[in-house]
């Protein structure tokens, strides 16, 4: 919390100089000395994993523009040949591609966090919604990012998102053609790509800084979801060093170690084979399909019949996360003390793999093969994915802005402790949840 | 603690499999599944066997490359460590094989002094020769279908050394009921849809696609130098595993820096969890 007593006591003359200038040193000392609720779990260590992929992604990327050419004629091979010739290309640039998706798994588990512990309640909505700018601004480098590398994907990805904005009535062809820089995706649309992919990272590290200053100005929510002791002496508290940096650094290694599985040993699995084949606007491939991470709101796009329906509910699943510290009318933030609103939870986070697993298959294929066409509900048969995914949209939607409001009015919560020393020290010491 | 501890290792894996299954659901098509093929590179410890990757780039140059770039290798790479011809008392540029090998091949350059295009024997500086000079004439060349460039072919296939092995091995006469349009052939490893193709029982449509390519490899095709049979199954194999080098070079340096990667983060992490303990020893959590 920001206000905290600082404890810092500048020792050489260097020190208190600088102090009175410039409290850079102050600064570093008061959030290692940053008092933490006790009780955080593993699940937040998932913001200190993401400043590091952050970290990683521009480190990379900066290498990675050195040798990259921004050139429709050129893109394909540039890459390639940072992998064969440039030393250590083939590690940086494997580093980065999967970086990306190393970065969505833990920005999706940090989300979920916040959603089941309910850190986006009072007072921390800022906290939450500078979050969603970040997750929104991350979701357009990514895609931007894709599209350089000029491979079949990247380039039918780029097509066929770019003309979404099309479908928007009237203003949506003009700002399309803007967008592209000209009536088709070409060397002008790559360029910008490539300017604007390395523009946005830094956006995101700045979105990232007032994220984290909001954080300090109200303090860290816990487990428990209680609010914690003005004093900041309490036994509630520990300081932030060394008590969670060593957790942090911990969880830091376990992800590391999944993430070298990737880079060292299985660099491609993540990607589309599709990139890499040079893309030619002449050869539509089989069957477009966008990186994993997009894939849950790709399936929200393709469920809605009409092209303008489906971006404004692509679009709305993203925006709905923004106002969600207003939908949820429960006074309770935990889910630990929410036994209704915990299984509803569940559901959601199965529909959201469901969701997932759903944008990466043929809308018209059968859910369960064998049986055949069996009964049509307006346009489709509903043993395909395209029903599928209608039903699990709609629990998104109905999670958000029917369930968060009504179960808060209607479910009557555990009782919620007074403190986190009283469960601690009562032995309850499993961490539930 | 280690409740959470295993839930959150839990949900890792948990994730990593839902990704993987992802990934695999795309590689669907009417096509069978890749043979399987025991190549020595394979698995994390697994590395090449130079010997097969001599006789792959032989198997490429006499025969795939008449038809086949591959616009990303150059000469030089041939001689590189871990490549077909590396030899550690020679640097990849000045590796006398490889000199001997791009010297047998003609590229084209502009003269010097007259700026008329000529040709002229490689250096190991040069890229493969690409047998046609642009898509266009290599697909007017081919019936239509442009051989595709091979420099990354086992990457951009699923299935990657083991799928160029099957669609090499795998051509077959094409059942009875099938129509096939004039320069195309039946291969049950290509990907297509037959049905419109198909006259038979529609529930039994035939698996794979068509394609352009005449199956490349007869039997002795080539000679080896080291007394290896030249079958077409051998051949398939050995420039299988040429490609699969070729497409991704650096990749048994790749596993063997992952390995001490994973050992560092292994003791670096039981440090790290023995610190965690002593640190929180004395506080209840
Ligand atoms: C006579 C010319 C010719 C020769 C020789 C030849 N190919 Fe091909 N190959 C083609 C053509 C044409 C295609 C495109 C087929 C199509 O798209 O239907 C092709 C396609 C391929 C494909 C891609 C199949 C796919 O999934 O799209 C692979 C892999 C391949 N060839 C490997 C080889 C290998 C390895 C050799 C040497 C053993 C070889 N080819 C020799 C003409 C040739
Ligand atoms: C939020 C951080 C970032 C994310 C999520 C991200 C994501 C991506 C993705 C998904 C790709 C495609 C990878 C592939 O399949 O080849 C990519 C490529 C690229 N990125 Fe980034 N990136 C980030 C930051 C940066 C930065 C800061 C730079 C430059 C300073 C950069 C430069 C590049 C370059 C040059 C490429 C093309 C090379 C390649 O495709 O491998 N990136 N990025």
């Amino acid at each position: 919390m920001s206000d905290h007593e600082s404890t810092y006591v500048p020792k050489t003359g260097i020190e208190k100089w600088l102090d009175e200038r410039l409290p850079i040193i102050r600064f570093g000392a008061d959030y290692m000395a940053l008092p933490t609720p006790r009780n955080l779990n593993y699940w937040w260590t998932f913001g200190a994993i993401l400043t590091l992929c952050l970290v990683v992604q521009i480190a990379t990327g900066i290498v990675l523009a050195m040798h990259y050419t921004p050139n429709t004629e050129l893109a394909f091979d540039s890459v390639e040949r940072i992998m064969r010739d440039v030393p250590g290309g083939w590690l940086i640039r494997y580093v980065h591609a999967n970086g990306a998706s190393m970065f969505f798994i833990a920005v999706y588990i940090h989300m979920f966090r916040g959603l089941y512990y309910g850190s986006y309640k009072q007072p921390r909505e800022m906290i939450w919604i500078l979050g969603c700018v970040i997750f929104f601004l991350l979701i357009a480098t990514a895609f931007l990012g894709y599209v350089l590398p000029w491979g079949q994907m990247s380039y039918w990805g780029a097509e066929v998102i770019t003309n979404l904005i099309g479908a928007i009535p009237v203003i949506g062809e003009p700002i399309l053609i803007w967008l592209r820089g000209g009536p088709a995706i070409d060397n002008a649309t790559l360029n910008r790509f490539f300017s604007l992919h390395y523009l946005l990272p830094f956006a995101i590290a700045g979105v990232v800084f007032l994220h984290l200053w909001a954080l300090h100005q109200v303090g860290q929510s816990n487990p428990v979801g209680i609010l914690m002791p003005k004093d900041s002496r309490s036994k509630d508290y520990l300081p932030f060093h060394p008590y969670f940096t060593v957790k942090d650094g911990f969880a830091i290694i376990l992800f590391l170690m999944l993430f070298a599985v990737f880079v060292f040993y299985n660099p491609n699995a993540l990607g589309h084979a599709d990139n890499y084949i040079e893309a030619n606007p002449l050869q539509t491939p089989a069957h477009i399909v966008p990186e994993w991470y997009m894939l849950p709101f790709y399936a929200i796009l393709r469920a809605i019949p009409d092209k303008f329906g489906g971006v404004v509910a692509m679009f709305a699943a993203i925006g709905v996360l923004f106002i969600l510290p207003w939908l949820d009318t429960s006074r309770v933030r935990s889910m630990r003390y929410r036994p209704t609103m915990k299984k509803l939870f569940v559901i959601f986070v199965v529909v959201c793999l469901g969701l997932g697993w759903c944008g990466a298959q043929l809308p018209d294929a059968n859910v369960i093969p064998g049986i055949g066409g069996g009964f049509t509900l307006f346009d489709g048969d509903i043993n395909t994915y395209l029903w599928l995914t209608r039903v699990l949209t709609a629990y998104y939607f109905l999670f958000f802005l029917v369930l968060m409001p009504w179960v808060g009015l209607k479910e009557t919560p555990l009782a919620v402790p007074a403190s986190i020393s009283e469960p601690v020290l009562t032995g309850e010491t499993e961490q539930k949840g | 603690m280690t409740s959470t501890l295993t839930k959150r290792v839990a949900a890792g894996l948990f994730a990593a499999v839902a990704l993987m299954g992802a990934g695999a659901a795309q590689a669907e098509g009417g096509a069978l599944h890749p043979r399987n093929v025991n190549f020595s590179f394979e698995g994390p410890f697994g590395t090449f066997d130079q010997g097969q990757l001599q006789r792959g780039y032989r198997v490429y140059e006499q025969v795939c490359s008449a038809c086949h770039s591959m616009n990303l290798m150059a000469y030089r790479m041939l001689g590189q460590e871990g490549g077909p011809f590396y030899d550690e008392h020679h640097e990849a540029a000045r590796n006398p094989y490889v000199a001997a090998i791009a010297a047998q091949i003609e590229v084209p350059d502009t003269d010097t002094e007259t700026g008329e295009p000529i040709t002229r024997p490689a250096t190991p500086a040069d890229h493969f020769r690409a047998p046609f000079p642009n898509a266009t004439a290599a697909a007017f060349a081919n019936g239509g279908a442009a051989p595709p460039d091979l420099s990354v072919i086992t990457k951009a296939r699923h299935g990657g050394a083991e799928y160029v092995y099957s669609i090499l091995t795998g051509y077959r006469d094409a059942p009875d009921g099938l129509r096939i349009n004039p320069g195309q052939h039946y291969n049950p490893y290509m990907n297509g849809d037959m049905s419109p193709f198909w006259e038979g029982d529609e529930h039994h449509v035939p698996p794979g696609g068509f394609i352009a390519m005449a199956p490349p490899l007869v039997a002795g095709a080539v000679t080896y130098d080291d007394g290896t049979e030249p079958t077409v199954d051998q051949m398939a194999q050995d420039v299988a595993a040429f490609l699969a080098w070729a497409g991704d070079m650096h990749q048994v340096e790749r596993k063997r820096t992952g390995f001490a990667v994973l050992i560092y983060l292994l003791l670096f992490g039981i440090i790290t969890w023995f610190s965690y303990k002593k640190i929180w020893r004395d506080v209840g959590h």
